[in-house]
């Protein structure tokens, strides 16, 4: 049986994001975690591309790659983490780990490959013409059948932004800092005294 | 031939290794918010599996705003595990005891 190309491309990009998957949640250190983290979104990102979301991929890319995880990694390097503390009772949880995870595959993949989800077979859809733009596709529809709950997406951004930086911004006793309002208030008479001195007398 | 089977059992099989992940790494509240992070990926591409295959544009439009929600979430989630490191010196679940609950 020939490969088709499709193939060649989803078997090794699958196995890559369930290696990476496996071992975010099994490396000792956060911070290979989240490097591993940064290779299982590299490998769903060639996967949407397969599945022609070019849109998405890059979207998954940049904000994920760029953004999301730079943060952790951020976190991770600024937090003195005693990793061998969170590390306790991990061998002894393994069995149950596995349990639930070998149960959880099972059944859904029961309900995916042989039930089928209870719906008639999906047909494999023809590839876009050329000239075909995803990303004008999205935009056909985002901007107009969803354009509430793409405001609404703006806010939640907007929330986020304030509340992360409301919740970690400090003022540091004991550091000199300068209050521009102060400055901008202050006014002549406070800072000058003009004093008249009496001459003093010759001898 | 590659069918949406393949794409949902993917789906499957990562979101239960990021289930396992939450019972193997119970203590460390990094490595959980990455295994949030890792089953809304798994979300993400039954969605795009089944808008390709239904060929209906919603379901991509739907990933995107998971997108921006999962961050939002990100951001303010580390943000409050830095101030709960600046406060408690820890990030154990099991340190996060204050409200005996």
């Amino acid at each position: 049986m020939p490969i088709s190309p499709e193939a060649l491309i989803f078997y090794p990009a699958a196995a890559m994001l369930i290696c990476a998957a496996l071992a975010v949640i099994m490396v000792r250190n956060p911070v290979h975690a989240a490097l591993s983290l940064v290779v299982c979104f590299f490998a769903s990102a060639v996967l949407w591309m397969l599945l022609e979301a070019e849109f998405l991929g890059i979207a998954l890319v940049l904000v994920y790659v760029g953004a999301v995880m730079v943060l952790f990694l951020f976190v991770v390097m600024m937090l003195d983490i005693n990793v061998a503390v969170l590390r306790e009772g991990f061998v002894r949880r393994a069995p149950f780990a596995a349990l639930a995870a070998i149960i959880m595959t099972g059944l859904l993949v029961w309900a995916v490959w042989f039930e089928r989800l209870g719906l008639p077979e999906f047909a494999k859809p023809a590839l876009r013409p050329e000239g075909y733009s995803n990303t004008t596709e999205i935009g056909k529809v985002m901007y107009t059948e969803y354009v509430y709950p793409f405001e609404i997406a703006s806010v939640i951004l907007l929330v986020g932004i304030v509340a992360a930086i409301a919740l970690t911004l400090r003022r540091r006793g004991g550091t000199k800092h300068q209050d521009p309002a102060q400055q901008v208030k202050v006014r002549r008479e406070d800072r000058i005294r003009l004093v008249k001195v009496e001459a003093e007398k010759n001898h | 031939m590659i069918s949406l089977y393949h794409y949902l059992t993917l789906g499957a099989v990562l979101f239960s290794i990021a289930m396992a992940g939450f019972f193997l790494n119970r203590k460390n509240v990094i490595v959980l918010l990455m295994c949030v992070e890792m089953m809304l990926l798994a979300v993400n591409m039954n969605f795009v599996a089944f808008s390709r295959y239904l060929d209906d544009m919603a379901g991509q439009v739907f990933v995107f705003f998971i997108l921006t929600v999962a961050a939002a979430e990100a951001a303010i989630g580390l943000a409050i595990l830095v101030v709960l490191f600046r406060n408690r010196a820890s990030i154990n679940v099991e340190d996060m005891d204050s409200m005996k609950g």
